[in-house]
């Protein structure tokens, strides 16, 4: 299939000593959109009901969309000839270096929305201050991705209020799913050193500054959802420099089966 | 005869007849995506074309179907161009192409009506494309393609198509160093 390449948009020169951080930053985003893109496709045909099969779908086509600009970015980076293919299905786990939270596998639908729910609360302020990002490149791709996740953060708002302030079972699920996705949030607001030195030449944002508004959409949503907003405590990290939990291999061999089995293949 | 040589007029006209794959009602025109056309020597054309939606797998197709188009009409080189800057909005439907929606039975994008949903922002009123009611109600903001919402209609019972506004959103200020 015909691949049309953002070959309108000419590279910018950024100081050698930046180059390899914007290079794993940009991969680290890229992977954080393909995996969760990932596990979303991984409910086409199972939704609990067609409407939401389809809407979570939809959403693992934006990140999916998303993921392949930042993987074709990151590799004209890194320039040493590896396509945006390459990145996403012939690198191993520990090569991979999204947070956790969205390598936890689907469980029921409120571990799905939950999931997804957190996700978007840290996802749409970032991509608002990517917009300012001094490079060209990563700005144009957040403020085409910005206008979409405006949807995604509507549907898991929406979700988590009709299942929080709902039937007994739906908020006992719903409470469920908080207590084991709550402790992965926090390594999305984590900044590695080399993000540091990004952050300082004004190429993203500083990932904690990102917290308050996440917090903020928290707290508006459970109020209405009556849910009580967990209390911070223990973050598990680790997937932003590789240490993946078990979930992210059993991941990967699905999404790189056909590659590695029959390497080179095509649509 | 030696054909006569393409000149940009014509590639626009040529775009004309070439219909997004997924509404199909809508040339790649009518749809916005087509952001400039160059001829930098004979026979060779480049088009500049701007994703809708980011994963819209359409976007693959559009440039294959604008390739073909213009190498079956005398083009020898095509290059198809992405740029994402200035991002798409439901804006650059032409007002044509907003017409053929309706005819089609699809809604097309609509401006908010001003009510405001305190958590989630502007609602909006869609006309049934069937019978213009404005009675209706949204089934899912996710429908069968990437750009459109899913709603039905409270008077004639007809659920139907709605082409999503799709704009970037209003910036927020932070503060500075944030």
């Amino acid at each position: 299939m015909e691949q049309p390449t953002l070959t309108a948009h000419p590279p910018q020169e950024h100081p050698a000593e930046l180059r390899t951080p914007l290079f794993h930053y940009v991969l680290h985003l890229a992977d954080t959109h393909l995996v969760l893109a990932h596990r979303l496709s991984e409910l086409c045909g199972h939704g609990p009901v067609l409407e939401q099969d389809m809407a979570m779908t939809n959403i693992a086509l934006d990140l999916l969309g998303t993921a392949r600009n930042l993987f074709q970015y990151a590799a004209e980076l890194e320039g040493k000839g590896r396509t945006e293919d390459d990145l996403a299905y012939l690198r191993g786990v520990t090569e991979y270096r999204n947070p956790l939270l969205v390598e936890r596998p689907n469980g029921d639908f409120a571990h799905t929305v939950v999931r997804q729910f957190l996700f978007d609360a840290w996802h749409v302020p970032l991509l608002e201050r990517l917009r300012d990002s001094g490079d060209h490149r990563l700005s144009a791709i957040a403020t085409q991705s910005l206008k979409e996740a405006h949807y995604h953060i509507q549907w898991s708002g929406e979700w988590m209020i009709r299942l929080g302030d709902s039937t007994e079972e739906a908020r006992r699920r719903t409470e469920d799913a908080l207590k084991e996705c709550w402790s992965y949030w926090g390594e999305l607001f984590t900044m590695s050193s080399e993000e540091k030195a990004l952050h300082a030449a004004g190429l993203m944002p500083d990932n904690a500054s990102l917290r308050a508004d996440a917090s903020a959409h928290v707290e508006r949503v459970f109020t209405e959802a009556t849910l009580p907003i967990p209390p911070d405590g223990y973050w598990h990290k680790g997937g932003k420099e590789g240490r993946h939990t078990e979930h992210l291999g059993y991941l990967l061999a699905e999404l790189q089966y056909l590659q590695r089995t029959y390497p080179g293949q095509q649509w | 005869m030696k054909p006569v040589p393409l000149t940009e007029q014509a590639v626009w006209h040529l775009l004309e007849d070439v219909p997004d794959p997924e509404v199909p009602v809508l040339s790649v025109l009518d749809l916005g995506v087509v952001r400039a056309v160059k001829l930098p020597a004979e026979g060779q054309v480049e088009v500049t074309i701007t994703p809708t939606y980011t994963g819209c797998p359409a976007m693959d197709t559009i440039a294959a179907d604008i390739r073909s188009k213009l190498l079956s009409e005398g083009a020898t080189q095509v290059d198809i161009r992405m740029q994402l800057t200035p991002p798409w909005t439901t804006d650059w439907l032409s007002d044509a192409g907003k017409r053929k929606l309706e005819a089609y039975g699809i809604a097309p994008p609509v401006e908010s009506s001003g009510d405001v949903n305190a958590l989630f922002g502007e609602v909006v009123v869609v006309h049934c494309p069937q019978c213009k009611s404005r009675n209706t109600v949204l089934v899912s903001q996710f429908g069968s393609t990437a750009c459109k919402a899913l709603y039905k209609c409270n008077d004639c019972l007809e659920p139907f198509d709605y082409f999503k506004c799709l704009k970037p959103p209003v910036r927020r200020n932070f503060a500075p160093g944030t």
